[in-house]
């Protein structure tokens, strides 16, 4: 197996282990911590499939440095939206999944 | 947890699983060799790193785009703020030993910071590297309970959370006004350009990130109501 796939092989295995503790959690923080882990699952697939035969691939680590800024962004801000809920209602999970 | 749920889950996942596996397997055979054309086209970039290259030359639009993103969510972040309570500020630790600590680490960080925005020019770094770096020695300021005298008045830290979102669509829409396409820097400018943007993006991104952090509503004494506090929660 070479290094691309390996690489390739943990994302799917990070995406896999994310969209299931997606799923399965209710709480809004391991939500955001599943989804963190699946998208670092996305990064790792996009970086090592690209170096497939051909060395470091410049666009595909750029693309995910910019992925990884919005991540950062989005999870913060996920972060004060969950903090403002939980101020507001008390409770660490949707009203849907109780 | 019912059972349904996880197998439910289970089963998405798995689903999920093969169908990247899948992909992964039949993608097809890359038509363009990327690497080689960024090294052919390096030169009339404003970086020599091939990574920096892509990000504020060749690709620039979409790390326009991202910064735009990263002041979304601040003003989102601003938009959700409590009023904060008066008094002294409930982050800082009045620690002598945090502080000692700091006085000792800050100038460090704030070096490292400007370093790895430097070195984005030759060598792994850049914009958000810096922008991190310089985020968290602001975060361990505030940790302290240490002020920053010049980013006390609200409108000064706004109009730097702006700057590197504006700078950087000066950079796009000027060389549109002068007859070049959108983004697309004259190679003699072209260093020029990057190295502004990237100090302008690297002050909006820590500014950014640590605003993000303090707009977090504060914990105070945990919920407003009461009553659903002593609610037993299921779940998690």
């Amino acid at each position: 197996m070479s290094t691309a796939l390996f690489h390739a092989c943990i994302g799917i295995l990070l995406c896999t282990m994310g969209l299931f503790a997606f799923i399965v959690h209710r709480h809004l923080l391991r939500r955001l911590l599943a989804f963190n882990v699946m998208g670092s699952g996305c990064f790792l697939l996009l970086v090592g499939l690209a170096q497939d035969g051909r060395g470091p691939d410049p666009v595909p680590q750029a693309l995910v440095l910019t992925g990884i800024v919005v991540a950062v962004a989005s999870t913060a801000l996920a972060l004060v939206i969950f903090r403002r809920w939980y101020r507001v209602s008390g409770e660490g999970q949707l009203p849907e999944d109780v | 947890m019912s059972r349904l749920r996880l197998a439910a889950a289970a089963t998405a996942a798995l689903g999920f699983a093969l169908a990247l596996a899948l992909a992964v397997i039949e993608r097809p055979a890359a038509v363009l060799n990327l690497p080689a054309l960024v090294e052919a086209e390096i030169a009339g970039a404003g970086a020599l790193h091939p990574i920096t290259a892509v990000l504020l030359d060749f690709r620039s639009f979409d790390t326009l785009l991202e910064v735009g993103v990263l002041l979304l969510a601040v003003i989102v972040a601003y938009a959700l703020r409590e009023a904060q309570p008066d008094g002294p500020d409930r982050m800082g630790l009045d620690t002598p030993l945090l502080r000692a600590v700091i006085s000792l680490l800050l100038p460090l960080m704030l070096l490292v910071g400007a370093y790895v925005l430097w070195a984005g020019a030759t060598r792994p770094g850049g914009a958000f590297q810096a922008g991190a770096i310089l985020a968290a020695s602001g975060l361990a300021l505030r940790l302290a309970g240490l002020r920053v005298g010049g980013l006390d008045r609200a409108w000064r830290v706004h109009a730097l959370l702006a700057l590197g979102l504006a700078v950087f669509v000066a950079a796009a829409v000027l060389p549109a006004l002068a007859g070049h396409a959108m983004l697309d820097h004259p190679a003699t400018l072209a260093k020029t350009i990057v190295i502004v943007v990237e100090i302008a993006l690297t002050v909006s991104i820590a500014l950014g990130l640590l605003a993000l952090f303090r707009l977090a509503p504060p914990q105070v004494d945990g919920p407003v109501f009461e009553d659903r506090r002593s609610k037993p929660r299921g779940g998690a």
